[in-house]
């Protein structure tokens, strides 16, 4: 224990180190000298948390959950740093390192002309290749925090932490005022899901007494039958309660509506933060706190209602925008933001292993086709347009076969890693009986041929027909450098793999062990496995279900529209006029925020600050007593001078006359 | 070495024979001995503080340093200073905040410099009195003559509305002392004594406590300042140099919060139990309505002046969360997280919102503007700054990990043991904090450069540097390891929890 302990530490501080270097003393280290050392330092903390992975989930040699030093103590409430190195930490350890060594090496190729971005003369575009690398590795110090936590407090402060560099990143670029909107706006909707998880916290703080995790999981039961009155006279469940309020913090940090209106226009980032931040690692934060809580949300099945609905949602409604979307980005985005919703759907069914499991099948084929994307941007001279795309397959035979592969692993292809996590959630909800989940199980198939429709379009769009680019461009596309390759071929082999080699544990074995807890009565995944019978079967049944039907539905439906010449944007415009208006406007989500929420604010704002202060009471009540003492010492208006001396002098003549009639009287 | 010295007088009165003498020395030879002399003055004040927290016995809720002298014996007005758990770091925010004052005004005050450097060490040596001073009549001494230091500073250094600024500044907050005087005028009579600790152990019936009370509630308030009587603090601000606001906003916005602390919650703890639907009500329209506020300034000094009220807002939540606690779960237990998230968020707010002014002082003293139009892209010309002003904002967001979160993460918790209405007003600020900061932020650092001034701005010198990355690790050290704040603090807040718990009305007029 005590050397997984060790190795934690290691674990945490070495891209920490990495972040300091890079970040403080980047001028004088220099570019390489950044990327090595911020590299290494992630190197280091994937091998160590493979090393820790072994240990813990194949060696079995046990649960760390040791305190690393008392953040503060009041009323002899402990709130700690430490970690909880589990089954499911392990997991998300390696997941996390593995991606953000990946996004290192590729950030080499893809920032390496990083100057170009800055305007003449920008101090601050000066290092900015170093400051990157500096925040990737922050980030993944923050996120290591965030998965390795014991307890709550520190759960919030790896939350935060990674929405700090979340908000540095999207702004990365900061001339441009997308960017820097973005960003705000990113920051503040997440704000609006901390509130929520603040609130939960303390929730869970008045409930249980303590915000360790080993210390509330254990008792949680106990207080199953608690009541909390929100409102005078209707008592709600205390868990669901907890369990809602700690789902806003999901749903800000996940993606999911009414909050996912920042992840779009977080594309606003440089490519390889997409990739790791907004699609492979930060925005599943949401998805592991909840199965980290599955102790708490086992409890209510209001909050898991609550859960399955807005997941499904999000999954199926998500998907739809993305067919409309021409910037290659924003369909890679939107298809994040229904496979997160895949995942929430599978947490609300108490398919808690599902979701886990698709969260890290997601991280590497949507992290592969993030990269894959960026690297046909740097191809395309930084041109993210899909109209002006085509045939890239011939200029970029790595880009193109590793993109195939990611694609035909996100639309869930019997074999690749997509197909095992996708089904198994699928088919856990069809077993689900929490209410909401029949319209759970038709979102997420219907999600399924729409998921196959928008990754095929994209893949048509891209790599096939007609070289559309202009002449300049096309002059000049190439395979980009192994920087950027290495690690599209390397995140390509988990995305075939990964599936095959964990299906039988993760969703359907014991993998998580204690870390994961399902009640009896909500355990779906043990239902659906009695009818699985490893990978090959799994698979070979994929062929049969309607879910592969539906995904090659979606294929063919794309074929053919390519075929033909045709795009589904272009047709859905000209056919159904008034289904493009609410899909291109996203469902108007984004104006109706920014009308009700931001200039609402700042109405109010100004409102309460003129009327309020401005004029009731500096108007009226200060400076109209001022007058109306004005007025009334007009008659005394011999004794002002208007020297302010002399009022001062006035005063303490008064106190001393106030005194002297103590001691004298 | 230390035990036999009188500390605590020390560190009121070192710096202010000190800043007489920088006044006797004058600003002549463009006043560099002036200056010279004001820093090793606060240099040494500062040393001197320090044995009060390492000689300090943290499991003691009694006063410490104690020292008493008789000063008027017919009165029985002694000359008596102590120091507990809540006053001794503010002590040492005082005595660090001025040295940083001094440098930051090392030589951007072209004008009396002499003089400007002898007000703000004559205010150290004051505004410790007032965190120092057992008696009444001491402390009302200091509290008074505090103000005019201050009064002066903004006179003299403001900006060009600073007569109106200064006369509301004082009307304001003389205004209210008046009526405080009163009380403890009231309360020598009751006890025959001027002794604070006194006046802790008079049983008072209830109505008089609500007189004494609201009489203090009128000096403490504006001092806070809580709506409605803070609209003196944003002119007071825009006006203030630099210094000037670093100091009201670190310092002097404390002396009310200590104030209910001291006086108000163990005097009269039936009165604050009676009101404090009052206190809670008015903090909440601290966090929220001024949060509001804040998001629409357009000067950058005013928007930090409201935000400050909007973070004091949690300081006074803490204090008076206990009784709402004990209707709801029967118990004080959650009383103390409460109170001492207040005393954290008052430390806290120190270093942030004086970290704050600074960077607004560093781009005044470049561009001589505060309006946030008038910025933009100001990252290109001063990463440096850049980063430590997004450090302090984000503290002033209150992001985890800085000062900024310690006190209203505790406050929040505490407030939802209270009532879940409570803390879910006050956790709007996680939202509106956010928003008035970081869009400040967003436009004055960030975007393209649109004003050809900004395009020629010079980055941080080596002084300013020194400033805030002192400020920077004291904000990231208070926010990753506030353990040993808490520590200092706790037996004393323990203690006041236990104290106020307990009714001081008489049983006879029961």
């Amino acid at each position: 224990m005590e050397s997984i302990y060790n190795l934690g530490l290691l674990i945490v501080l070495a891209p920490l180190a990495g972040a300091i270097v890079a970040g403080l003393f980047g001028g004088t280290i220099g570019r390489k000298g950044a990327h090595s050392v911020t590299t290494l330092g992630v190197a280091i903390s994937f091998v160590l948390s493979a090393v820790v992975f072994k240990q813990v989930v194949i060696d079995k040699v046990g649960i760390l959950n040791q305190t690393v030093y008392t953040w503060l103590v009041s009323e002899g409430i402990r709130f700690e740093v430490g970690f909880l190195i589990d089954q499911l930490t392990a997991m998300m350890m390696v997941v996390v390192t593995f991606v953000s060594l990946m996004v290192h090496i590729y950030t080499i190729g893809y920032m390496s002309h990083d100057e170009e971005n800055w305007p003449a003369g920008s101090r601050a575009g000066t290092n900015s290749y170093q400051r990157f690398f500096s925040y990737i590795s922050l980030f993944t110090f923050s996120m290591l925090v965030l998965v390795m936590a014991n307890n709550f407090m520190q759960l919030f402060f790896g939350w935060e932490a990674v929405g700090l560099v979340s908000y540095l990143l999207i702004g990365f670029w900061s001339t441009r005022e997308s960017a820097v909107y973005a960003n705000l706006k990113a920051f503040l909707v997440n704000r609006v899901g901390d509130f929520g998880f603040l609130l939960g916290i303390g929730a869970v703080l008045m409930t249980f007494n303590s915000l360790d995790y080993s210390a509330v999981f254990s008792t949680a039961e106990l207080h199953k039958n608690l009541t909390f009155s929100i409102f005078p006279g209707s008592e709600w469940n205390m868990m669901t309660v907890i369990g809602i309020l700690l789902f806003i913090g999901a749903m800000g940090k996940s993606a999911q509506v009414p909050l996912h209106v920042w992840l779009p226009d977080s594309m606003e980032g440089p490519t390889p933060i997409s990739a790791l931040i907004h699609a492979a690692t930060m925005v599943t934060a949401g998805i592991f706190m909840v199965a980290r809580m599955s102790p708490l949300y086992e409890l209510s099945e209001t909050a898991l209602s609550f859960i399955l609905i807005i997941g499904a949602i999000t999954a199926l409604f998500m998907g739809l925008l993305g067919l409309i979307q021409n910037d290659i980005k924003r369909v890679v985005a939107y298809s994040t933001l229904s496979q997160l919703g895949y995942m929430t759907v599978a947490l609300g069914a108490s398919a808690y292993a599902a979701g886990v499991f698709h969260l890290m099948t997601h991280a590497f084929f949507k992290a592969l086709l993030f990269l894959g994307a960026g690297s046909v941007i740097i191809a395309m001279h930084h041109d993210q347009d899909m109209r002006n795309m085509g045939g890239l397959r011939k200029y970029m035979p790595i880009t193109w076969i590793t993109s195939l592969i990611g694609s035909l692993a996100l639309i869930g292809t019997p074999f690749f890693a997509g197909f095992y996590s996708k089904d198994s959630i699928i088919m856990a909800v069809g077993e689900s009986s929490i209410p909401g989940s029949g319209f759970a199980f038709a979102a997420v198939l219907a999600g399924v041929f729409i998921t196959a429709l928008y990754s095929f379009r994209m893949y048509f769009m891209v790599f096939h027909g007609k070289e559309r680019m202009d002449h300049h461009t096309r002059e000049h596309l190439h395979e980009t450098p192994w920087v950027v390759t290495l690690p599209l071929v390397l995140l390509a082999i988990p995305s075939v793999v990964i599936g095959a080699i964990f299906v039988m544990d993760m969703p359907f074995g014991n993998f998580f062990g204690e870390a994961i807890y399902v009640a009896a009565e909500h355990d779906v995944l043990a239902t659906v496995g009695e009818s699985i019978h490893g990978w090959w079967g799994m698979a070979l049944h994929g062929f049969l279900t309607p879910a592969f039907w539906l995904a090659a539905g979606g294929v063919f439906t794309a074929w053919m529209l390519h075929r033909k010449g045709l795009d589904i944007a272009v047709v859905m415009k000209e056919r159904f006029g008034f289904v493009y208006k609410i899909l291109d406007n996203k469902y108007w989500a984004d104006e109706i925020y920014a009308k009700l929420f931001a200039a609402g604010g700042r109405g109010l704002g100004n409102g309460l600050w003129k009327v309020g202060d401005v004029a009731l009471i500096d108007g009226l009540m200060v400076n109209g007593s001022a007058r109306v003492v004005g007025v009334l010492s007009g008659i005394t208006r011999r004794l002002q001078t208007g020297y302010l001396y002399h009022y001062a002098f006035a005063m303490i003549v008064g106190l001393l006359a106030l005194f002297s009639l103590f001691i004298f009287r | 070495m230390f035990a036999d010295l009188p500390l605590l007088s020390l560190v009121i009165w070192v710096p202010i024979v000190g800043g007489l003498l920088v006044l006797l020395v004058g600003s002549g030879s463009s006043g560099q001995n002036a200056r010279v002399l004001s820093l090793l003055t606060a240099l040494l004040t500062f040393a001197l503080s320090l044995p009060l927290y390492s000689g300090f016995d943290n499991a003691s809720a009694q006063m410490q340093f104690v020292e008493l002298v008789p000063w008027i014996a017919s009165f029985n007005v002694n000359y008596h200073l102590g120091v507990d758990g809540i006053s001794m770091p503010l002590i040492l925010l005082t005595s660090f905040t001025t040295v940083l004052v001094v440098i930051a005004g090392w030589d951007v005050i072209k004008f009396k410099p002499a003089q400007y450097m002898a007000a703000f060490l004559i205010m150290e040596g004051l505004m410790v009195g007032v965190f120092a001073a057992l008696d009444a009549m001491l402390f009302y001494v200091f509290w008074e003559a505090m103000l005019i230091p201050m009064f002066i500073v903004i006179g003299v250094w403001g900006g060009d509305n600073r007569v109106y600024a200064t006369l509301k500044f004082f009307l304001y907050t003389f205004l209210g002392s008046v009526f405080m005087l009163v009380a403890l005028i009231y309360l020598y009579f009751q006890a025959n004594s001027f002794s604070i600790l006194d006046y802790h152990l008079l049983p008072l019936g209830l109505n008089v406590q609500i007189w004494i009370f609201l009489a203090f509630l009128l000096a403490f308030a504006v001092k806070v300042p809580m709506w409605p009587v803070h609209t003196w603090l944003p002119d007071a601000h825009v006006q203030a140099p630099t210094g000037g606001s670093v100091i009201l906003a670190a310092i002097m916005l404390k002396l009310g919060a200590y104030g209910f602390l001291r006086f108000s919650l163990p005097i009269t703890p039936d009165a604050s139990h009676n009101l404090d639907w009052l206190m809670i009500g008015l903090s909440l329209i601290a966090v929220a309505y001024i949060g509001f506020v804040a998001l629409v300034q357009q000067d950058m000094k005013k928007l930090i002046a409201y935000s400050s009220i909007s973070h004091m807002g949690f300081v006074t939540l803490g204090l008076f969360i206990p009784w709402t606690i004990a209707e709801s779960s029967g118990s004080f237990a959650g009383a103390t997280m409460g109170m001492e998230g207040g005393v954290v968020q008052m430390i806290s707010h120190g270093f942030v919102s004086g970290a704050m002014f600074l960077c607004v002082g560093v781009m005044y003293d470049r561009m001589h503007s505060r309006q946030i139009a008038d910025y933009g892209g100001v990252v290109h010309v001063m990463p440096r700054f850049a980063a430590f002003m997004v450090l302090f904002a984000m503290a002033n967001a209150g992001l985890p990990g800085t000062a900024g979160f310690v006190g209203e993460f505790m406050v929040i918790l505490s407030a939802f043991k209270a009532n879940f209405w409570i803390a879910f007003v006050a956790a709007t600020t996680l939202i509106l904090g956010a928003g008035y900061t970081l869009w400040m932020v967003k436009r004055v650092l960030f975007g393209e450069i649109t004003n050809d001034k900004v395009a020629t701005l010079q980055d941080i010198n080596g002084r300013e540097f020194l400033i805030l990355s002192t400020l920077a690790l004291a904000v990231l050290f208070f926010g990753l390891y506030p353990a040993p704040l808490l520590e200092v603090m706790d037996a004393t807040v323990r203690h006041l929890v236990e104290h106020i718990a307990v009714s001081k009305v008489p049983l006879d007029a029961m």
